[in-house]
């Protein structure tokens, strides 16, 4: 077990800090935090694949020349490009999601002045009721 | 062979649509110009993609192939794949989506300021693209990168409303996205480093001999278990709906007509598609994935009844009800046969043209109410809304199964589908018990609104509604009328896109 988990150290890394991101993420009740969680999260992934692609011995997908004005072009010679374009690919979408998670964040914090979600859920009913009372004394006023 | 220009549809309705979501931010801002390009952007896209139908069910035609993207052949390149199934699929996807918009021109006008309009158009566009392209695709990381795309573009759709509550709405819908398409990007990788392929063909081939030789079950397990529940949380499956609610209910009444549509189904197109095309159904079963659903499905089908009789605001009340249909579908998908697959296709359909026209129909009322959305408002409003009322009307009929409508042909294929299996006896209570229970929070609101109200006309002084908003509500009842009654050669034809898909 242990050895297995020596052998996988990166994968390993990986699991544990996904999980501690999908915690964070799910758990916090403060949104930048709850932000920084999803980071972590991806982050993780990234780390996966990353690992995954590495291959003791290779290149990076770029062509070698071999010395003779040719390239070397045995596929034995290199990594396969796909994780690492699955890398890019999900750095892009996580910040753009982390972009438009921030600017919701900032717009509840103009209208509550919190970052907390429970505490703007809380104010949100405080307001309703007041509101509420507001109306229905106006409605009193006019059949009165 | 196909013909080359229904071979290049799949491609071109995402591209039409993408290009739509760039050109329309360079319109003028505060005219009403976006709009109408968006709905004959989506027109356009409806009309191609029922050529494609045609030409793919056109007798002696091939009924599904693969459109590679760019110049790399099937392992290492990217595919779209085009089968009878999603060509209905994406039909319906674009004639609900344009029916939306349309429906509700006038309430969105009121809802999102002038200069925000635009960015709603260019979010409707890029939502239509990604489900689209979630429909359309076979490739596995790409369906990732839609279901991003899909997310941002859901959520901010919500957001475009003014207020507190959709910021807040928004970001309780974004941090539960959020955490289902982590998990889906988790479990594609892993699939990845299982089967060395994305393409959902070469997985399903890499997966049968792992399955064959017994090699990393858990991973696989792991992996399956993981990626439906991430696409469960985004589709709103019952117990990770709790964000579904706000998120629907706060909305403006397109944002929410096109959310609880069609977003959803998105997603649970893309399980089904993983399901049937990357794992298979003998390895669903295997892996007892099937089992899990069904349950779930179960009590989807109960409790979002219960929840929704909790509602006394009408959007929320319609909102919690589409939870309760999406346990049909899954109830459907857990049954791990063909017929139930497709029944929950045809289910999809019918929800697909059925909640729109209701969450249109509770726009109109509350709007005939003076923008009130509690259900005793809208005492008499039929009288005011005639189209909305029946649109209200045969949208509740519809969703209690009432004999005619279109949720009656889709009840009928799920039940007839259950029979197959060993868990007919769960299968067939809880769509009766789910019956009764739409039909105790439906019924009420159905009498609420026809009961005349002695000073019911003096209050509403709301404006009459537009042509626009009669005519779509014309669309939407006639459709839920020719599901109803002429649903047996759309199941033969949704049938016969399963067995291809």
């Amino acid at each position: 077990m242990l050895e297995k988990l020596l052998l996988n150290h990166y994968e390993a890394a990986a699991v544990i800090l996904s999980g501690i991101g999908l915690t964070n993420l799910l758990l916090q009740r403060n949104l930048i935090k709850k932000i920084i969680g999803l980071n972590i999260m991806d982050t993780a992934v990234y780390l996966f694949l990353a690992a995954k692609g590495y291959v003791e011995g290779r290149a990076a997908p770029i062509l070698i020349e071999n010395g003779s004005g040719g390239w070397l072009t045995s596929s034995a010679l290199y990594v396969n490009p796909v994780p690492a374009g699955l890398v890019l690919t999900g750095i892009v979408v996580s910040v753009s999601v982390t972009a438009f998670a921030l600017a919701l964040t900032l717009k509840l914090y103009e209208s509550y002045g919190t970052l907390n979600i429970d505490e703007a859920l809380l104010k949100m009913t405080e307001e309703q009721e007041q509101l509420e009372a507001v109306i229905e004394e106006a409605d009193e006023e006019v059949l009165s | 062979m196909i013909n080359m220009f229904a071979y290049n549809i799949p491609f071109a309705s995402i591209f039409i649509m993408m290009v739509a979501a760039i050109v329309t931010p360079l319109l003028p801002k505060r005219s009403r110009i976006p709009e109408k390009l968006s709905c004959y952007a989506i027109a356009l896209v409806a009309v191609l993609s029922a050529y494609l139908l045609y030409a793919l069910t056109y007798p002696g035609q091939s009924l599904s192939f693969n459109f590679p993207m760019g110049h790399f052949p099937a392992p290492w390149g990217n595919e779209l794949r085009a089968g009878p199934l999603e060509a209905v699929l994406s039909l319906v996807f674009c004639v609900a989506m344009l029916l939306s918009l349309t429906g509700n021109f006038s309430s969105t006008a009121e809802d999102i300021a002038p200069g925000r309009r635009q960015i709603f158009c260019v979010l409707v566009n890029l939502l239509t693209a990604s489900l689209l392209a979630l429909t359309y695709t076979n490739d596995l990381f790409t369906a990732y990168v839609f279901i991003e795309i899909n997310t941002i573009a859901a959520c901010a759709i919500v957001a475009v409303k003014e207020g507190a509550e959709t910021a807040r709405a928004a970001l309780r819908y974004l941090v539960m996205s959020l955490v289902g398409s982590g998990l889906v990007m988790i479990a594609i990788c892993l699939l990845y480093d299982l089967t060395g392929h994305l393409l959902m063909q070469n997985m399903h081939g890499a997966i049968l001999v792992l399955v064959t030789t017994k090699s990393y079950m858990i991973p696989l397990t792991v992996s399956l278990a993981l990626i439906t529940a991430g696409l469960a949380i985004k589709s709103a499956l019952y117990p990770f709906a709790s964000w579904l609610p706000d998120a629907h209910g706060t909305s403006t009444n397109a944002s929410s007509a096109i959310l609880s549509g069609l977003v959803l189904k998105g997603h649970i197109f893309t399980i089904i598609k993983i399901f049937y095309r990357v794992f298979g159904l003998d390895v669903i079963h295997m892996l007892r994935m099937d089992t899990a659903i069904f349950i779930l499905g179960l009590v989807a089908m109960i409790m979002g009844s219960v929840h929704a009789l909790r509602q006394n605001n009408v959007k929320r009340m319609i909102a919690w009800s589409s939870v309760a249909q999406v346990g049909y579908i899954f109830l459907g998908v857990g049954l791990n046969t063909t017929a139930g697959i497709a029944a929950a296709c045809l289910h999809i359909i019918v929800h697909a043209c059925v909640k729109p026209m209701l969450f249109t129909a509770a726009g109109g009322l509350s709007n005939a109410a003076g923008h009130k959305k509690g259900l005793h408002a809208l005492m008499g409003t039929f009288y005011v809304n005639t189209w909305a009322g029946l649109g209200l009307i045969a949208g509740a009929c519809s969703m209690m199964g009432i004999p005619g409508f279109a949720g009656f042909a889709s009840k009928l294929s799920l039940t007839l589908a259950s029979f197959d299996s060993s868990v007919v006896v769960w299968a067939l209570a809880a769509l009766a018990t789910s019956s009764v229970l739409n039909a105790l929070y439906y019924v009420p609101a159905v009498i609420v609104i026809m009961t005349h109200h002695k000073d019911a006309h003096k209050n509403f002084t709301a404006p009459k509604p537009t042509k626009l908003y009669k005519f779509s509500m014309f669309i939407f009842l006639t459709l839920n009328f020719y599901l109803g009654l002429f649903c047996v050669p759309l199941l033969r034809l949704i049938t016969r896109g399963v067995n291809v898909l």
